[in-house]
């Protein structure tokens, strides 16, 4: 009986000491280090044969590129390795003038020819980089990739001295700053990297823990894999004085509800995502810690226009009409605002509302191309990857069938089926999401071009393309944009692709994390944020 | 008994390269090719890619790389995760799993057989009752409700412990993981070694013992569990083998970095030689733990030793 | 010695008479019964709405006079998604059952009985059936099958409809006939992959009965094989076989919803309790209505069948006569 007591006593001890421990939050705050859901498990630390976001919140946090993010705004531009940039009056060479006290973190000098190495390399035409396509703003360097142009030197980068780089682009890029602010542009440690290897050689350790040599605010101090990377100050930094973090900590939390849990428990500072069903709770009992900033994503369905009834343009008007838009923001996709257009309004771009929900036109159209009540309309079906965008297809088939009387399926596939089956346009109308890469209208409207992978429905158009072309040529910055309005118009009065949404970015943020503010491209730029202590 | 260990690894092998031979063909048939990403890749790089990986090559040829690497220890490189190596890979996450599936299957066996015992001796009892109840909860509750409320009640309201992690050397980021995990095999258990002791209990021996005035634990503990775990038992090998090699769900759930999340984001994203490498561990696992089920059933059970 | 004479009927029916005696058991027969009938009836009477309609403005309600078991997440009435889907998942959980423990007595008995390197041959197929990743053949029999199945269901729908139909009696036919048509291939993957550790039992569990004194009287008797195996072996092993085979019910349910999402059995915006219980799972803290009614209908019938199997299993327990 004794010994029973005495282990009562121990567990309520055990129980009391638990509930006074602080909480990762609270301890971090203390030493500084921002914990950071980061969603999944990077590819890799290399640069140049990544792709995607979560590379990227890493990235920003150990490299930094000509021009730096700025903390509160998505247009300003911030010096980074180059303390001023020049260009010409057509916008197609580009000068960049770096700073002298540049340092890669293992003391070396960091100059442009290290800039120039990082082009050739993501250039070569032996080097798989899957992100090349992000550098082919400059003069020859799709040629070079391409294997058409052979010599490195006939590509627009020119080390002019140490100090002084100069791009030559094919065209004018009057948005170029704005580009080198995505990794993709980063430079790359020369000396570091042919240290491990030849140029081209890929996956020598050169990112390893230990081997990492990089030139922004952080270095990489340990890694481990679908747990942690976590990165410190880097004092060689030529801004490390405004610093404010000691380290982050990027957790890769695969599962959106683990992270909201923790967030919540106080083990991380700010997280990826929330998923929308919490959304609500959230509003409820914490609304201080719910983000919902606007994002440079659209969510659309993507039609196959090779199917017969699909082919018909009043067909995709009237399917687009018959979706409540303004329903599912409000109820599925928490957040998100209703798709007037394909691309978002994108700094002077603003694309004409032209997308309406109107079902009594809806169905006026789909009797004038023939199927009157949907009658004798093919039964067609919406592809979806795993279980996202489930609800969402469910009520989109829901309107469907309710407003045009049609009935369609919902054909559910693991994810490389699903990508395959797109690739081979084999699907009828499939559900998809587009993230754009930097500001500019570019980033969506260019997927819609003949061939191009992303695109994927069938459709193109030569007067499209004859738009986008001429855009790319116009160095008048203002005209260039009224073009590119033009083209979208164009696409949506052809409407290959049914937008209904412009992506929000969801997401619980802890108040004590200072200097971070919405932007569009979600790049809170790592150097600004500070942790306060709170109670 | 050496030789037919000796005998049971050789077959052990022969399975191995069974498996590797199907499950390779098997992935070369997963619609999409090996580089699936949510970005299209350029055309010329995923030549560059096809061509690096050997993708070019005849079938046969790629057969007969990846066997000859693989019998020299060496997995090769995971496509998902640009260029790491699989061993290094399988490195990092299989002491992961290991660890969280002996301390979820020592629970397991802590609880679930005493649970079956009692249960079978208090046969047709409220306590039997009580306990079968509880061990099919166990196993109707699934882990992706059982492990969030856990993580939510425990970790975030109560803040006993953490809502997620894992920490190799840290004993309460272990618990909830090992409840929620061990749970399933408890209530596995429990109910195949009810059922087992059930089977011995009818037998007349314990009625000449129990006529004889042998006290129950003592027939119960010395006579009748080394039949009584023979189902048990059979259960053991291959789940003791699935225990370790990871599970998705509680990987998700309590952010584990284990295999499962590799391996299922390996099929994702066609990552060829990352599931073979989890799939051939995996299979030596089961061979290993099929060996080891086999040879307790023998030790339990002295018929059929006898007859081997 | 008793066992050889006994006819099978007597024994049938006295394991009737044990089994009635059985409070659990009859008890679960009765709460299963309940739920199945209720599964089965409910669908044609007026009391149950379209499962599948929505309507967005009674999202996530809690339950109340309109609707009983509240809304899910798509403002469906979780009351009709219920009963519809228990419909789904028992056809699932009894027919796949039924496949895998099929496969695997048979398999697990005759490598047990018949022993040596048959046995060995047969048990290493096991182990690389084992080790075989699941989730690969699963996702490959749904690409396969999913050509197929379309043209069966289209031949269904063409057998149950006269030719001069309306396309609005062709859909509704379609909707009635084709989840159980997509079930079909289902029922066979999963049963097919789901039969390893009921042989590897089984065939333990051979192992050691078929040195008992009764089978060697029964071969020395000039029994064929056959009988010996499955009149006088295989009875002995029906209390593992029934408690494994009960087992496995819970987890073929839960993994019929995984098929779901890779694309492979019930399509949505259809339920089942499995896809149910998935869905609530993730609107546990907002609208935990949608997680506790499926949860708490599917474990009644999994521990209705579970004290049935017990009782079963004692009925039939040729042991247990002697009592």
């Amino acid at each position: 009986m004794m010994t029973l007591h005495k282990l009562w006593w121990i567990g309520l001890a055990f129980l009391l000491g638990a509930c006074q421990r602080e909480t990762q939050v609270q301890k971090s705050n203390r030493e500084q280090i921002l914990l950071v859901g980061n969603s999944s498990e990077p590819k890799a630390l290399d640069l140049q044969l990544v792709t995607s976001v979560v590379e990227n919140k890493v990235l920003s946090s150990l490299f930094e590129g000509l021009v730096a993010d700025h903390p509160t705004s998505d247009t300003e531009m911030m010096p980074g390795v180059a303390e001023k940039w020049e260009h010409n009056q057509d916008f197609t060479r580009w000068v960049f003038h770096l700073r002298q006290n540049a340092k890669w973190s293992d003391g070396e000098a960091l100059t442009a020819h290290d800039f120039a190495f990082a082009y050739h390399r993501m250039l070569h035409p032996e080097f798989p980089s899957p992100y090349c396509e992000m550098l082919y703003f400059i003069k020859n360097a799709k040629e070079y990739k391409l294997g058409e142009v052979k010599e490195f030197g006939d590509v627009g980068v020119k080390v002019i001295d140490d100090f002084t780089l100069e791009l030559t682009m094919k065209e004018p890029v009057p948005y170029l700053p704005g580009v080198t602010r995505h990794f993709t542009w980063f430079p790359v440690p020369k000396h570091a990297v042919l240290s491990y290897g030849k140029m081209t050689e890929q996956f020598t350790p050169w990112t390893a823990v230990g081997n990492l040599v990089c030139n922004g605010p952080f270095v990489l101090k340990s890694w481990q894999l679908n747990d942690h990377i976590e990165v410190s100050k880097n004092p060689q930094y030529w801004d490390a004085a405004n610093v404010k973090l000691n380290g982050i900590r990027f957790l890769p939390v695969e599962n959106a509800y683990t992270e909201a849990r923790a967030f919540l428990a106080g083990q991380l500072h700010t997280t990826y995502r929330i998923p929308v069903d919490m959304i609500p709770y959230m509003q409820q009992n914490h609304p201080e810690y719910l983000k919902m900033e606007p994002y440079i994503g659209s969510q659309f369905l993507r039609i196959n226009i090779t199917r017969p009834g699909l082919s018909d343009v009043r067909v995709r008007k009237a399917l687009s009409m018959a979706i409540d838009s303004e329903a599912i923001c409000k109820t599925i996709q928490r957040g998100y605002e209703p798709a007037k257009s394909f691309s978002p309004k994108l700094g002077d771009f603003s694309p004409e509302p032209v997308l309406t929900f109107d079902p009594e036109k809806a169905r006026a159209l789909l009797a004038e191309a023939g199927y009157p009540a949907g009658k004798g309309f093919p039964r067609y079906s919406i592809l979806i990857s795993g279980g996202g965008g489930r609800n969402l297809s469910e009520a989109i088939q829901a309107m469907w069938k309710e407003h045009l009387g049609i009935v369609v399926d919902i054909r559910t596939m693991d994810f490389a089926s699903y990508i395959d089956t797109q690739n081979k346009l084999d699907y009828d109308i499939s559900s998809a999401g587009w993230v754009g890469d930097y500001i500019d209208p570019t980033t969506f409207l260019l997927m819609w071009t003949k061939g191009n992978g992303n695109n994927n429905t069938g459709w193109h158009s030569e007067e499209y393309e004859r738009l986008l072309s001429e855009a790319a040529h116009s160095a008048d910055p203002a005209q260039r944009m009224r073009v590119f309005e033009k083209a979208e118009k164009l696409l949506m009065d052809e409407r290959p692709i049914l937008p209904f949404a412009w992506q929000a970015r969801n997401y619980l943020h802890h108040p004590s994390v200072k200097g971070w503010h919405p932007l569009l491209l979600d790049n809170h730029p790592w150097k600004d944020i500070s942790l306060e202590e709170t109670d | 008994m050496f030789q037919k260990l000796f005998h049971r690894l050789l077959q052990g092998i022969v399975v191995l390269i069974v498996l590797f031979t199907i499950t390779f063909f098997l992935c070369r048939a997963l619609p999409g090719g090996p580089f699936v990403s949510e970005k299209a890749l350029p055309e010329h790089v995923k030549a560059l890619m096809m061509e690096r990986d050997g993708y070019n090559k005849p079938v046969y040829e790629q057969y007969f790389m990846r066997l000859g690497n693989l019998m020299r220890g060496d997995a090769g490189l995971s496509t998902r995760l640009s260029g790491r190596p699989v061993n290094d890979v399988i490195a990092q996450s299989f002491p992961v799993s290991f660890q969280l599936g002996c301390i979820s299957m020592l629970l397991a066996l802590v609880v679930g057989i005493p649970a079956g015992v009692i249960a079978a001796w208090k046969k047709n009892m409220s306590i039997d009752f009580i306990v079968m109840t509880l061990a099919m909860l166990g196993l109707c509750l699934p882990s992706f409700v059982v492990g969030p409320i856990l993580a939510e009640m425990v970790g975030r309201r109560w803040k006993l412990l953490p809502a997620m992690g894992w920490e190799p050397t840290n004993v309460i980021t272990w618990l909830l993981p090992m409840v929620t995990l061990g749970m399933v095999y408890a209530a596995y258990l429990a109910r195949l070694t009810r059922s087992g002791m059930l089977d011995v209990l009818s037998q007349d021996f314990v009625r000449t013992a129990r006529a004889k005035g042998v006290p129950m634990h003592r027939i119960l503990i010395k006579h009748c569990l080394r039949g009584g775990l023979v189902p048990a038992a059979a259960y053991l090998g291959p789940a003791f083998a699935g225990i370790i090699s990871g599970s998705l769900v509680i990987e998700l759930v309590f952010q584990i970095p284990g295999l499962g999340r590799h391996f299922v984001k390996a099929i994702e994203t066609n990552d060829v030689n990352v599931i073979m490498g989890i799939v051939l561990l995996y299979g030596g696992l089961v061979v290993l733990g099929n060996i080891l089920s086999d040879f307790l059933i023998l030790w339990l059970n002295p018929r059929a030793r006898a007859q081997s | 010695m008793s066992l050889v004479i006994q006819k099978g009927t007597s024994l049938r029916a006295d394991a009737m008479q044990r089994l009635k005696k059985n409070r659990a058991a009859v008890l679960g027969l009765y709460c299963l019964g309940l739920i199945v009938l209720c599964c089965l009836v409910l669908p044609f009477t007026p009391i149950l709405k379209d499962p599948n309609a929505q309507s967005l403005v009674d999202q996530n309600l809690a339950p109340g006079a309109k609707y009983w078991f509240g809304t899910d997440n798509l403002g469906r009435d979780i009351f009709s998604r219920v009963f519809y889907g228990g419909r789904i998942s028992i056809a699932v959980a009894v027919l796949t059952t039924l496949v895998a423990a099929t496969i695997g007595v048979t398999y697990g008995a005759i490598s047990g009985y018949v022993g040596n390197k048959v046995d060995a041959v047969m048990m290493r197929v096991v182990d690389v059936l084992y080790g075989m990743p699941f989730l690969i053949v699963v996702i490959l029999f749904g690409r396969v099958l999913e050509k197929q199945t379309a043209k069966w269901s289209q031949w269904v729908v063409d057998l149950f409809t006269a030719a001069d139909a309306t396309p609005a009696k062709i859909n509704d036919v379609r909707t009635a006939v084709e989840p159980l048509v997509m079930m079909a291939p289902l029922f066979i993957a999963i049963g097919a992959l789901s039969w390893l550790t009921i042989s590897r039992i089984v065939r333990a569990q051979v192992l050691s009965v078929k040195k008992l004194e009764f089978v060697e009287a029964a071969r020395s008797l000039g029994l064929s094989h056959t009988k010996i195996l499955f009149r006088h072996i295989l009875p002995n092993c029906v209390g593992p076989i029934i408690i494994y085979t009960t087992l496995t019910i819970p987890g073929i349910m839960l993994f019929e919803a995984v098929l779901s999402f890779l694309g492979l059995g019930l399509k949505p915006p259809n339920s089942s309790w499995g896809v149910l219980i998935q869905g609530g799972a993730d609107l546990m803290l907002t609208n935990p209505w949608s997680l506790v009614f499926p949860s708490v209908f599917f474990s009644l019938t999994l521990l209705s069948l579970n004290f049935i199997g017990d009782g079963l299993r004692d009925a039939f327990d040729p042991k247990s006569s002697k009592d």
